[in-house]
Parts: structure tokens; sequence; C-alpha cells
């Protein structure tokens, strides 16, 4: 072990850390806007919004991230549409993101008790309504939890922007072990790096878990 | 003219029918207790009323509008469903009050969201009528802790506080503990004897025979008999409705 190298790689690998993050947090907050729209248009009541949701998500889910990247980095721009390699990224994680967090949503809301939706419809509230009145409120602590570990999973998913030259953390590691050839090193502490922030986003979970009301 | 009526009714699940043609009218201000064993299609014949279920064929009508599809026999919009559903109430066997609300919030949300009452309004309303239920004093305490039958009165109160035209009850009292029933029960008898239009599907014979203006006896999907308490229970003209009754005392 050589700690010359991670004293010198630690504050550069910090910038690719706080780039990384800021990756992900655009990715995140994107990706929930867009996964609970979907999420909402998969319970909607016109088929066409139904399976055109359902065509997205069968989409997302089957096909690698990978090459989601390269289709928004390297296809999209064919037909005219382009982004720089940041924001190519951000949309790739968050066009992922969506379609799981999608998922999350629908099945949350779609396991409150029948019970709920028919009370409700007995008073005659709307569809609308119910999913925003009554399911919604009470799917918050089911979507959590999986919530979290979709999120992990984008985070986790960032490192895969490297291959898009994005500068996150593990392109800031593989330069640094292109110029010092030092893989073990510098591979062990981007992975430390990883396991923080991910360890901060699992605690912010439970936290938030632990103060959402109980039913 | 009757207030609800009921005509031709069917309704069949996965090709089996359950209600083969049930006829049926309920006079403004009456209470009807449906009776019967279970699997008899009490509760299914009550789902239809405000189409929770969708009948198969037949009509229903409050008044004289159609209720769940226009005259014309097509399905309505849904906005027009859900009003026409805010006109009954429904009590339903397992509460299904709101678990995320407060007593007051649970039944202030159909005149807040449904009629359009301001908040303070809804409020206002809700909390009479959670002062007809007795519960004025557990306004703001949510679902889970309330006993069974403190909820099932705040569904009631849910179900009051849009003033509706009939009252739709699916065995009230059928998850309660045995102590918690008689509070459920003397709530529906004080509607009953205030003149609210209910139909009322239940077991509790003693509850049919003072609290019913009329009793109707359902079999296999029909009904086989109807009449004052008094008729059906002391003076039963069918013989399936001898047996029930007798299976019920022994």
């Amino acid at each position: 072990m050589d700690w010359s190298i991670i004293v010198m790689a630690m504050p550069i690998l910090a910038v690719g850390l706080l780039a990384t993050l800021k990756v992900c947090l655009a990715a995140i907050a994107i990706g929930i806007v867009l996964g609970f729209a979907l999420g909402f248009g998969a319970l909607s009541r016109f088929r066409a919004v139904r399976i055109a949701v359902l065509a997205y998500v069968d989409f997302v889910r089957g096909t690698p991230l990978l090459v989601q990247i390269f289709l928004v980095y390297f296809a999209l721009p064919v037909i005219g549409i382009n982004f720089d390699e940041y924001w190519a990224g951000v949309i790739a994680l968050s066009l992922n993101a969506g379609g799981f967090i999608c998922e999350i949503v629908r099945a949350s809301m779609q396991s409150i008790d029948r019970g709920q939706t028919e009370a409700a419809q007995s008073i005659g509230m709307r569809h609308r309504q119910i999913i925003l009145h009554v399911l919604f409120p009470q799917a918050w602590r089911r979507i959590l939890p999986p919530l979290t570990n979709e999120l992990i999973s984008l985070i986790k998913g960032s490192a895969l922007l490297s291959a898009i030259s994005v500068y996150e953390l593990t392109h800031a590691g593989q330069e640094i072990i292109a110029t010092y050839f030092s893989p073990f090193e510098i591979f062990l502490l981007i992975a430390l790096y990883y396991y923080a922030l991910i360890s901060a986003l699992a605690w912010l979970s439970r936290y938030l878990e632990r103060r959402l009301p109980q039913f | 003219m009757p207030l609800l009526t009921i005509d031709r009714l069917c309704k069949r699940f996965d090709g089996k029918t359950i209600l083969p043609s049930v006829s049926l009218s309920v006079g403004h201000g009456e209470t009807v207790v449906l009776i019967g064993p279970s699997g008899s299609g009490k509760t299914t014949l009550l789902r239809c009323i405000n189409f929770l279920e969708t009948p198969d064929e037949g009509t229903i009508r409050l008044g004289s509008q159609r209720i769940g599809v226009s005259e014309s026999g097509r399905a309505l919009p849904e906005a027009e469903l859900a009003r026409q559903r805010s006109r009954f109430g429904f009590v339903f066997q397992r509460f299904n009050l709101f678990a995320h609300l407060s007593a007051l919030d649970n039944v202030a949300a159909g005149p807040q969201r449904v009629l359009g009452l301001s908040r303070s309004a809804a409020r206002e309303r809700a909390l009479r009528a959670l002062e007809q239920v007795h519960l004025a004093q557990h306004v703001g305490k949510r679902p889970a802790q309330l006993s069974g039958g403190q909820q099932q009165r705040v569904a009631i109160a849910r179900a009051l506080a849009m003033e509706p035209d009939v009252i739709l009850f699916d065995e009230p009292t059928s998850a309660l503990d045995p102590e918690l029933v008689q509070e459920v029960l003397d709530v529906i008898r004080d509607l009953a004897s205030s003149r609210m239009t209910m139909v009322v599907v239940t077991h509790e014979m003693g509850f049919a025979r003072n609290a019913a203006h009329r009793v109707v006896f359902m079999d296999g999907g029909s009904i086989v008999e109807q009449g004052t308490p008094s008729e059906v229970f002391e003076h039963p003209r069918e013989e399936r409705t001898r047996r029930f009754l007798q299976h019920l005392r022994t």
C-alpha cells in the first residue's frame, strides 16, 4: 500500500465525489418527479395512458443502463437532440430511475387496502381525488424503503457515466490510475467514497421512515 | 313514488349468477332490513345500489333518476357517477375509515372535497355529524386510536355529513366485538326513528325486529318474502324463511 498516493488522491477524489453528487442530486430530483408522474399515469383510468407507461417501464427494465446512457449520449444527437456529457448523464440516469420509481409508486398505491378506495368512492370522490387524497398519503411509508434502494442503484449507476467521460468519482479515479498506475489504492479509495455517500443516503432514509406517521 | 327503486337487477361474477333478478323499492324515511343466510346475495345487492359493483342487467333509480347509466343505457361519465354516489351513504362491515386522517377529517373529507364546502364549513358540519353519533370528544383521534364501535360510528358520521338521500349499511356490526355492537345499533336505530331512509344488511335479528319498518328475507339471490317485522318473524309464510329463523333460534 502506497500511502503517499492515497494522500495525494484523497482531495482529487473528493472533487470527483462532489461531481458525482452533482450528477446524482439532479438525476434524483428529475427521476423522482418523473417516476411519480409515471406512477400516477400507471393508475390512470385511461387505458392508453396505462399502456404507454407500461411500455416505457418495460423498456427501461429490459435494457442495460449502460446502453441507455449510450442511447442518450450517442443516439439522440443523430436525431438532433444534443446534450453535453453532464446533462446526457443526468438525463440517462433520470429516465432509468423514473421507470423503476414508477413501479414502486404504482405497487405501493395498489397495495393500499381496497376498502379505502371503496369508502372514498362511496362518498363521491373522483378517481383523481382518491389517488391524491386517500391512496397517496398512505402509500408514502411503503414507497420510502424501495425508493431508497432505487436511489442507491442510481448512485452506483452513476459510475457508468465515466464511459461517456462525465467527470465524476470513478472517472476522477481512472485518471489518477492512468498517470500513477496504482489501481489497488485508488479503487479501494473510490469504493470507500461511494460507500460513505450511500451510507449517508441510507441513514437519511431510515431517519425519514421513523419520522413518517404510523397508521 | 318510492325513493329507491330496484328493478329486475341481475349480477353475475365470472359467469356465476349471484342475483338472477331482484326487484325492491324503498320509500322515503323507510328502514328496510335485509336478512338471509350467508351467500344469499344481500351484500352484492347493496353494493350494486351505489355501483360499487356494476350490475349486469336491471335498473336502479333514486327518485326518477337512473343510477350508474344514462337513460339510454350508456355508462355515465366518471364525474357524474361520483356525483350520484355522493347521494348514497355506505357503511362498510370493516369501517374503512381513511387511516391517515383524524375522525374529524374523515367526516369532513366528503363535504370539503366532494361538496366543495370551505375547510371550516366542512369541519363544522363534520363536528355536528360526530355529535350525532356521540363522538364529539374523540374528533382528533386517528382510526387506530378508536375502538371498533367508535370507528363504525365515525363511518356513520362520514355518511351522514354528506346529507345523503339513502344510507346503505353492509353488516355494520359483524366485525365488532360483542360488547361494542349495541352502541352502533343504537345510533342506527336513532336514525331510523328520525326517518332517515336506510337499507341495512344485518344478522342482528333483535335489531331487525324493533328498528325495521320492513324486513326482507333473501335466499339464493332472490327475495323470498318481505313484510313488517312481526309478519316475517312471527308469521313467516315461506318454508325457507321458517327454516332460516328456526336455525337462528337453535
